[in-house]
């Protein structure tokens, strides 16, 4: 049986500063620390020890692949509601904790939007220079320089590796008519020259290879990072970064719904009567993203072709199948995996159909729709700058200016559980523990990790608590404890007897 | 107990029947999402950075990841 498909997302917004020094780093270090300083009033470092993101797995590293490098010496912070925030290369980055569906995960990824927008107003407040930061949830800044939005999968071990990639390549291809944000233009030579108004996804076009261990040069399409934060024996992290940063919640939920499924499916070895082998991935994610008809026929391995949608339809009934005959246990509680197929099958249906119906569900559908609204108005071409602005605006999280949230797309997640999940941790993984510890003990939790806590009780050494199964540690597994703990002394004593 | 649960409400043709009833949006839903786009379009040009063109090209990232 598959495994609970554990899952999170980490987004590295755009930060852009007006009047003043727009070093990206000393921005991103500087809205961290407001953030830390004057919301949160505490500041608990990350913890390094765990980190290999050069391991490969596919188990060994390529000559000349470059390991990402892990800089220890930027800002890091782990908060209350488990998430961890800090300054990634050159942006803030936010990563949700360790959620149990997608749902949860649409939930605390709308959490991070507010951190960062209450990061901005206290880091605004804070420099008192006149200097204003402003932050994008987006991936690129229409010059060729992109930036990612990661998903993570909880996988098991046992699953062949090639057996991931083979079956969920077909999906992070044809799943963009969904999942895209939507861009006017295009910033790499990928289109043969020729002219493209406006695209579906803002990823497609940064992508090169079809499997790799890089994620700022050549980026593959499946990424072996392999650092599973967990038991490495048991559990596997599946690090996807092919797609795009979503404001939209329908589309935020199909991207981790739609995938946490497939992958369930290829870890209990499901297979249609169809092989979804794409002859070359690389090319039909740029053809899918330029494709507003989803007509072009994609060439596969087989020698036969296929459309995104055709793609679509194929592993959607292929879920459903799986879902009448196993259940949907692994999607998590709550009916999330239902509501996943259902809204897949009507998502799919409106594409085919009206796409345009779906402006209130999908990104670079709304986006789509003002852009021409605005066209028809004005009478203005595609290379009109004030459509690059529209495009770049849409993505604005300051609430005066976002075009986003001047849209009325559909809601998933009322506004009071966004609110609480920006300091509370979700409930059913080892982020409760990590979220329940850094509420209770502030000061005693001198660092942590995914996998691990470490504590300070005043008394030599340090005093580290392993988490190494994401789904231990929940509400259910530790309350009590944590409860009967009135100490982290306590704690530590009841943990170890 | 569970799982006989979930497949009884995940049976296929419930399902093609809720798209067929949902998607395609109603004249009503249609017309509401004119009237605010147009709303909006009305409003943008004060919401719209001053000067679109250099606002573009000032947007400058570093690549990530």
């Amino acid at each position: 049986m598959a495994i609970p498909k554990v899952c999170g997302i980490e987004t590295e917004y755009g930060i852009h500063v007006e009047n003043g020094d727009p070093n990206p780093i000393a921005a991103s270090s500087v809205l961290i620390n407001a953030y830390a300083q004057d919301i949160v009033r505490q500041q608990t470092g990350w913890d390094f020890e765990d980190e290999s993101p050069g391991n490969d797995a596919r188990g060994y590293a390529r000559e000349g692949s470059m390991p990402p490098e892990v800089e220890t010496h930027l800002l890091n912070t782990v908060l209350t509601n488990g998430a961890r925030f800090y300054v990634d290369h050159a942006h803030p980055e936010f990563s949700t904790p360790e959620c149990a569906n997608a749902l949860e995960c649409v939930r605390y990824d709308r959490a991070g939007e507010q951190i960062l927008i209450r990061s901005m107003v206290a880091a605004n407040s804070a420099v008192p220079d006149g200097r204003r930061f402003i932050v994008y949830k987006n991936n690129s800044d229409g010059k060729g320089n992109s930036y990612g939005t990661h998903e993570n999968y909880l996988m098991d071990r046992a699953t062949p590796f090639d057996r991931i990639v083979h079956g969920i390549t077909p999906h992070f291809v044809a799943r963009q008519i969904f999942t895209g944000a939507g861009k006017v233009g295009s910033e790499t030579p990928t289109h043969d020259g020729r002219q493209v108004d406006f695209q579906i996804t803002q990823r497609a076009e940064f992508f090169e290879e079809r499997v790799g261990l890089e994620t700022t040069l050549k980026r593959p399409i499946i990424n072996t990072r392999d650092e599973p934060h967990a038991d490495p024996h048991r559990y596997r992290r599946l690090h996807v970064i092919v797609g795009d940063a979503n404001l939209a919640e329908v589309a935020s939920l199909l991207k981790v719904g739609t995938t946490s499924l497939v992958l369930a499916m290829i870890e209990d070895d499901i297979t249609g009567d169809r092989d979804l082998d794409l002859a070359d991935p690389v090319r039909a994610m740029h053809q899918v993203s330029l494709d507003r008809t989803f007509s072009h026929a994609l060439e596969m391995s087989d020698g036969t072709t296929a459309t995104a949608l055709e793609i679509q339809w194929e592993l959607f009934s292929l879920a459903r199948k799986y879902a009448e005959d196993r259940g949907l246990e692994c999607m998590g509680e709550e009916g999330v995996g239902e509501e996943v197929l259902r809204r897949w099958e009507m998502v799919l249906h409106g594409l085919e159909t009206d796409p345009m119906s779906l402006a209130r569900q999908l990104d670079w559908v709304a986006k789509l729709r003002l852009l021409e609204a605005y066209r028809e108005r004005h009478g203005c071409g595609w290379d009109d700058h004030r459509l690059a602005a529209m495009d770049l605006q849409y993505h604005d999280l300051r609430p005066e200016r976002s075009l986003f949230a001047r849209l009325d797309t559909e809601k998933l997640i009322d506004e009071q559980s966004v609110i609480s999940a920006i300091t509370e941790p979700p409930r059913n993984t080892r982020a409760w523990f990590r979220g329940q510890c850094l509420t209770k003990w502030p000061a005693e939790v001198v660092t942590a990790n995914w996998d691990s806590l470490v504590f300070d009780l005043g008394t030599d050494p340090l005093r580290r608590v392993p988490m190494m199964d994401p789904l231990r540690g929940t509400a259910d597994h530790v309350d009590e404890l944590l409860q009967q703990s009135a100490t982290p002394s306590e704690l530590l004593d009841r943990l170890s007897s | 107990m569970a799982e006989r649960e979930l497949k009884k409400k995940s049976t296929g043709t419930d399902h093609a029947k809720e798209s067929v009833e949902e998607v395609p949006a109603t004249s009503d839903k249609g017309e509401k999402l004119k009237a605010e786009l147009d709303d909006l379009l009305d409003e943008i040009d004060e919401v719209l950075e001053d000067n679109a063109e250099e606002f573009v090209r000032n947007y400058v990232q570093k690549g990530g990841e």
